[in-house]
């Protein structure tokens, strides 16, 4: 791809129309932090880019007693200074934070992570595991999936060529309810998730788990929500076996290939110490 | 195809130019305003030579497409200090050697600027997180965090506060 | 020159000369020049590591709107089977033409082509792509061990090894093997109570400067040619150059742009010869710079290594033998540093009896390229890993075991001279008393240490001093500046000429104005490039002797120089410096002092080092949590850029001992271009690197010193490697540390 034209719409049914008459292959961009390297590779053909940020509600959000509705082109710098955010979704906090340098940050958005639908998204593994619901514009009108099922496989999701995400909508956790992101790379920053797990725990006035969710990253074309790992942590206090048990079954759930950053056995068993982690340090959050 | 006109803000000075739409902000920089100080080390964010702020946002300005710009303000390495006097960051780098073959300079200035703006007073461990998409190999980044951190203490006083 | 000397600039920590331009984004690097009509060429590149070229048809680049030249490698046309001296290898013409465009195979996955020159990049960039090739895609060897293998596919079919008794007949790709001995091994192993043997293998490993390879060049029909480039030897790259295209090398200059940082990857051509094929063909100026995966598939390496080595000692500790086979990759082409490698190995250590041999191999990866101590941290890595392990095996502290067998003054070599004064020994002492060697460790922690050593390289440097009227002067240079040596010239100047350091502006100078100069590599440049000062900087005190003289009307050996003053000792009369050069024109006309030398006597430089690591057992996680780099500087003439050297020289061999590698595929492609999976340590990896800089002087220099740029990179492998196995409680016989492989060891250790 070649960039070879560049429209800067200031509403979404606006981008919406651009990506519907293009006369040519047509793409968003939010922070171009992937489309910006997609669109040096080797092949000419021509591109469109609709650029997202000067449209006002894809850079907003608003935290209600509902759960937090994120604009999904607010870069990351912004979107982790939220302290309010932060105070309710920590762990999703720490997943965009995770994504590039500081200078990534600047551009990078929660969206763009989601969309361009990567195996290892920081972001995707946390916002399963907080229930996220993906909000798509398309020429038709608007509707709603569930995270889980809005990336399709590497690199794919459901998205038609003339869909918008245009928000990213997160239920308000349950009182006694914190998540935690992690993720495992070779070095301390600027590289790629080797694994990643989301885990978010619901604990009641005695420290037991009532709810929980797991999503891994890294560890298959997609990251995903591990029920069995969820099912081993409630009704426990997340005592060691639990968290064995869990680590066990996001590791048996996991799918991985070998590649250059990561073998299969290797990225197999940290996933599972990933979930383990995670799920303490949910726990201790919970906990207050 | 067609080239684009751009009008933007460049270290405070209003700036025309025309740009392919493929072309990043650090190829126009470079190529087109001969604002040569910001460096191309990788092309792919992963290096921080090419360090900018848009609208005071630190990013990598090869990440950035030149018609981005937009009505945007620009700041690079060129606006750092005034024409009389290094900033207390250029300063420090020099006392402290924080830098070897210097590739990797300005960027890192460009960085820490923008991190002392966000953070006056950071621990060891603030800069080298915030730095690390500063890559530099020649140094082992010793005495630039050092730089860094006398740069920060340095800044208040110099402040007058 | 005594010891206790006081100098006045020298150990001073003084602001480069350069270092406002390098500040304020002013300095011009590789890329940064641009020329009127200047056209951009970019690089067509194997997409196979391994193929023979059937067809290759460059037309319809060449016909495309915008193009204005195309190269291939039939355009060297004036190369010739002869050795030339290419940095700090000596290359074969032809090999080098061959790596810069493809002969009739490629090598390598990347290995050039051919190249294009358009109106823009983007136009060259789509031409490329209208270049034809066709390959037959041959089987790729990898690994020295698979290409030694007996039916291993051969690279070329007209190499043939040498350094055998009897020369084969038969095609290999082992290009070269080489002994070293001293004594006798079998004699020395059956005096020893303990044995200690192990193979270690280090990956292919990038220097990883930040700069890409870049270059502007104009060619010119009356010899005005020109290249701008960033280069470690820019005499070298006109040497090259000139040769490839069959010029005179005063027809070529070639301009030393600022440079974003080498470590032994920018001592030879890539680009620049065929920059200037497309300029001549083009009739204008052309540009081309690589990309961050050029750089990564086509530049750089260092050689992989496998190394067998075994150490005997008595009870006591005394070693009694040391041997290695040392066998390293050289790429697509011969040229492995294994030579070093062979003697640097186990020159730390006085042993009667040594014996190294080792193997250039060629393999399908690109050719190597030198590399900080080229040769040294491969070999040096099994000998420091395996001394290590017979400290354990003795239990004996591994300091005191090598302070028991340290070279010093008088010790003989593996290669021929024996030392002189050497400060190994102090090193040692320094490591053994450190607080941090002290230091208690935790669960999981564990601490490694080893020993380096380097020979340093003294050779020609050519330098000028111009002095003006006012006094001040220009000190010209022809080495370029990698890591503030500018700063060390001018403090060697000012104190000879007892004149202000801010008085003299040292400059790197082009090919013209300047004869020959070495180029800086082999930690040659405060060495032997200072000497050339020092050598010029007297030359003029010579002069302002003589002017003084002239204008007093006594003979110059009645006049005095000291700090900057010229004094009649037949009389009351003094002139400063500055005095004599404005009357300069009355005594015979402006004053220039010349240092053309081949330096000899570089000291060699030891390191020690000492790291503490933490691995997480869990996932093999590895964290760097101190670390202490000793090295003896000789004499540090600017000690922050001393030891900002030792401090990346420690961060590149951690960076090599941790995550560094080359990743290919089954089919020989690299996988892993760029720096997000090329992984260089960053800023939030690292603890601060401690130093300790020994002085003791080399009595070669006047001011005492030894090169310090490479020793550093060294130790590391070892020191992080052993810190590593003791950490875990295993051994560690593999680089790089990635942690799959450590929560391997971890896992295999239950
Ligand atoms: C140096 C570097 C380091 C990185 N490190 C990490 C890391 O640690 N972890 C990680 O997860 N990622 C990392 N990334 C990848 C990247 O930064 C992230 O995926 C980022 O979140 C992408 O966001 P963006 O806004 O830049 O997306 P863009 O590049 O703008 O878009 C990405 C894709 O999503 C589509 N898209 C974007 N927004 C929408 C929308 N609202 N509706 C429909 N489609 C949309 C685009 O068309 C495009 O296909 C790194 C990238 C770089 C360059
Ligand atoms: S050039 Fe932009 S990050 Fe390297
Ligand atoms: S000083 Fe050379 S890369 Fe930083």
């Amino acid at each position: 791809m070649a960039v070879a034209d560049y429209k800067a719409p200031s509403t979404v049914s606006e981008a919406v129309s651009l990506l519907a008459s293009a006369q040519m292959k047509a793409k968003v961009m939010a922070g171009g932090t992937d489309l910006i390297i997609q669109s040096k590779s080797q092949t000419a053909e021509p591109l469109l880019v609709v650029d997202l940020k000067r449209i006002e509600t894809m850079k907003d959000y608003q935290l209600t007693d509902e759960g937090l509705s994120l604009g999904p082109a607010m870069c990351c710098a912004e979107f982790t200074a939220l302290e309010d955010v932060k105070a309710v979704y920590p762990g999703l906090t720490e997943a965009a934070y995770l994504i590039g340098s500081t200078q990534v940050q600047g551009r990078a958005s929660v969206g763009g992570n989601l969309c361009n639908s990567s195996p290892a998204a920081d972001t995707i593994p946390a916002l399963i595991a907080n229930g996220a619901q993906c909000v798509i514009e398309g020429p038709d009108g608007d509707r709603t999936v569930p995270v889980e099922d809005f990336v399709t496989g590497v690199g794919k999701n459901c998205l038609a060529a003339n869909e918008i995400l245009k928000r990213i909508v997160i239920p308000r956790p349950a009182p006694g309810t914190a998540d935690a992101y992690l993720r495992f790379i070779p070095r301390t920053e600027m590289d790629i998730a080797v694994a990643g797990a989301g885990v978010s725990v619901t604990l009641d006035a005695d420290g037991t788990c009532t709810a929980a969710r797991v999503g891994i990253g890294a560890v298959a074309p997609t990251a995903m929500l591990v029920p069995a790992a969820a099912a081993a942590l409630v009704g426990t206090k997340l005592d060691d076996t639990a968290l064995e048990a869990a680590a066990k079954a996001a590791s048996e759930a996991s799918n991985p290939i070998t590649d250059r950053r990561g073998t299969v056995e290797f990225r197999r068993h940290v996933v599972g110490v990933l979930v383990k982690r995670a799920a303490k340090i949910a726990q201790s959050r919970a906990q207050g | 195809m067609a080239k684009v006109h751009v009008t933007t803000s460049v270290n405070g000075e209003e700036t025309e130019y025309l740009c392919e739409p493929h072309e990043t902000l650090l190829d126009v920089l470079r190529n087109n305003l001969q604002l040569t100080g910001t460096k191309e080390g990788c092309g792919s964010g992963d290096c921080g030579a090419c360090s900018v702020t848009v609208d005071g946002r630190l990013t990598c300005s090869c990440l950035v497409l030149a018609v981005e710009a937009e009505g945007r303000e620009i700041g690079t390495i060129e606006g750092v200090g005034d024409k009389e006097k290094l900033s207390v960051i250029q300063q420090k780098f020099l006392e402290h050697a924080a830098l070897q073959c210097g590739i990797c300079t300005p960027g890192l200035i460009v960085s820490t600027q923008a991190m002392l703006k966000d953070n006056p007073t950071p621990t060891e461990e603030d800069v080298r997180y915030y730095l690390a998409g500063n890559l530099c190999r020649c140094t082992g980044y010793d005495k630039i965090v050092r730089a860094v951190m006398d740069a920060a203490e340095t800044l208040p006083s110099e402040r007058g506060a | 020159m005594s010891e206790a000397q006081d100098y006045k600039y020298i150990g001073q920590r003084t602001i480069r000369p350069d270092g406002f331009d390098k500040v304020t984004g002013r300095a011009s690097y590789g890329a940064d020049l641009s020329l009127p009509g200047m056209i951009w060429g970019k690089t067509l590149r194997s997409p196979h590591a391994h193929a023979r070229i059937t067809r290759l048809d460059t037309s319809k680049a060449e016909a495309m709107p915008g193009v204005l030249a195309v190269a291939v490698h039939s355009d060297f046309a004036a190369v010739s089977d002869e050795a030339i001296q290419a940095g700090e290898g000596s290359a074969n013409l032809i090999d080098l033409a061959s790596n810069i465009l493809a002969k009739n195979k490629v090598l390598y996955h990347g290995h050039a082509v051919a190249a294009v020159a358009a109106k823009t990049e983007a136009l060259a960039e789509q031409a490329l792509a209208l270049i034809e090739v066709e390959y037959e895609v041959l089987p790729p060897v990898m690994t020295a061990l698979a290409a030694m293998a007996a039916d291993a596919p051969v690279l070329h079919d007209d190499m043939f090894t040498t350094g055998l008794e009897e020369t084969p007949d038969k095609a290999s790709n082992i290009a070269n093997r080489v002994e070293f001995k001293i004594g006798d091994v079998e004699a020395g192993f059956a005096e020893a109570d303990v044995i200690v043997e192990g193979t270690y293998k280090t990956p292919t490993c990038h220097q990883g400067y930040i700069e890409p390879h870049a270059c502007t060049v104009r060619y010119d029909e009356d010899g005005q040619s020109m290249i701008w480039c960033c280069t470690q030897g820019h005499f070298d790259v006109r040497t090259s150059t000139a040769k490839l295209l069959g010029m005179e090398l005063s027809k070529l200059k070639v301009v030393a742009s600022e440079i974003g940082g080498g470590f032994g990857g920018k001592t030879t051509v890539y680009q620049e010869p065929v920059a200037l094929i497309l300029s001549k063909k083009s009739g204008r100026p052309v540009k081309m710079v690589m990309d961050r995966d050029e750089v990564q598939l086509a530049t750089g390496p260092t050689s992989a290594s496998h190394n067998w080595v075994k150490i005997g000692a008595r009870k006591d500790g005394t070693i009694t033998a040391m041997q290695g086979k040392f066998i390293y990759e050289a790429g697509a082409f011969k040229g492995s540093p294994v030579m070093m490698g062979c003697m640097t190995a186990f020159t730390p250590y006085e042993v009667p009896n040594l014996y190294a041999e080792g193997f250039d191999v060629v393999v399908n990866k690109p050719k190597v390229a030198a590399y900080r101590a080229p040769g040294a941290p491969q070999g040096e890595f099994a000998a420091e890993m395996a001394v290590n392990e017979l400290a354990a095996k003795l239990g004996m502290d591994p300091i005191e075991l090598r302070l028991k067998n340290a070279a010093k003054e008088g010790t003989q070599t593996i290669y021929g001279p024996k030392f002189k004064r050497v400060g190994l020994v102090e090193c040692l002492e320094a490591a053994r008393d450190s607080e941090h060697y002290k230091a208690a460790l935790a669960e999981n922690q564990g601490r490694g240490v080893a020993s380096g050593f380097w020979f340093n390289v003294g050779g020609q440097s050519s330098v000028v001093i111009n002095m003006n009227p006012d006094g001040t002067g220009t000190i010209v240079e022809g080495s370029p500046d990698i890591g503030g040596s500018r700063a060390s010239m001018q403090m060697m100047a000012a104190e000879e000429l007892g004149i202000p350091l801010e008085k003299l502006k040292p400059i790197v100078a082009d090919t013209e104005m300047l004869a020959y100069s070495q180029g800086t590599g082999g930690s040659r440049t405060t060495f032997a490039t200072g000497m050339a000062v020092i050598e010029a900087a007297q030359d003029v005190v010579r002069q302002l002797k003589e002017r003084a003289a002239a204008l007093w009307n006594v003979t110059a050996e009645q006049v005095d120089y000291a700090d900057g003053v010229a004094y009649n000792t037949a009389g009351e009369d003094k002139m400063t410096c500055a005095e004599i050069c404005s009357k300069a024109d009355r005594t015979g006309g402006q004053i220039t002092g010349r240092g053309n030398i081949n330096a000899r006597g570089a000291g060699p430089s030891f390191a020690v080092h000492i790291c503490d690591l933490e691995v997480d057992p869990e996932t093999g996680k590895t964290d760097v949590i101190r670390y202490t780099a000793i090295q003896d500087a000789g004499k540090a003439i600017h000690p922050s850029y001393v030891e900002g050297q030792l401090q990346g020289g420690a961060v590149q061999g951690i960076g090599w001992a941790l995550n560094e590698e080359y990743v290919y595929s089954p089919e020989g492609k690299l996988e892993n271009m760029g720096f997000l999976d090329y992984r260089i340590p960053v800023a939030s990896d690292l603890p601060m690197i401690d130093t300790v800089v020994i002085e003791v002087p080399n009595a070669f220099h006047p001011f005492g010193v030894r090169g310090v740029g490479e020793s550093g990179i060294i130790p590391p492998l070892a020191a992080v490697g052993t810190a590593a196995a003791n950490a875990i409680g295993t051994h560690v016989t593999e680089l790089p540390l990635s942690p799959p492989r450590v929560l391997k060891l971890v896992q295999e250790k239950g």
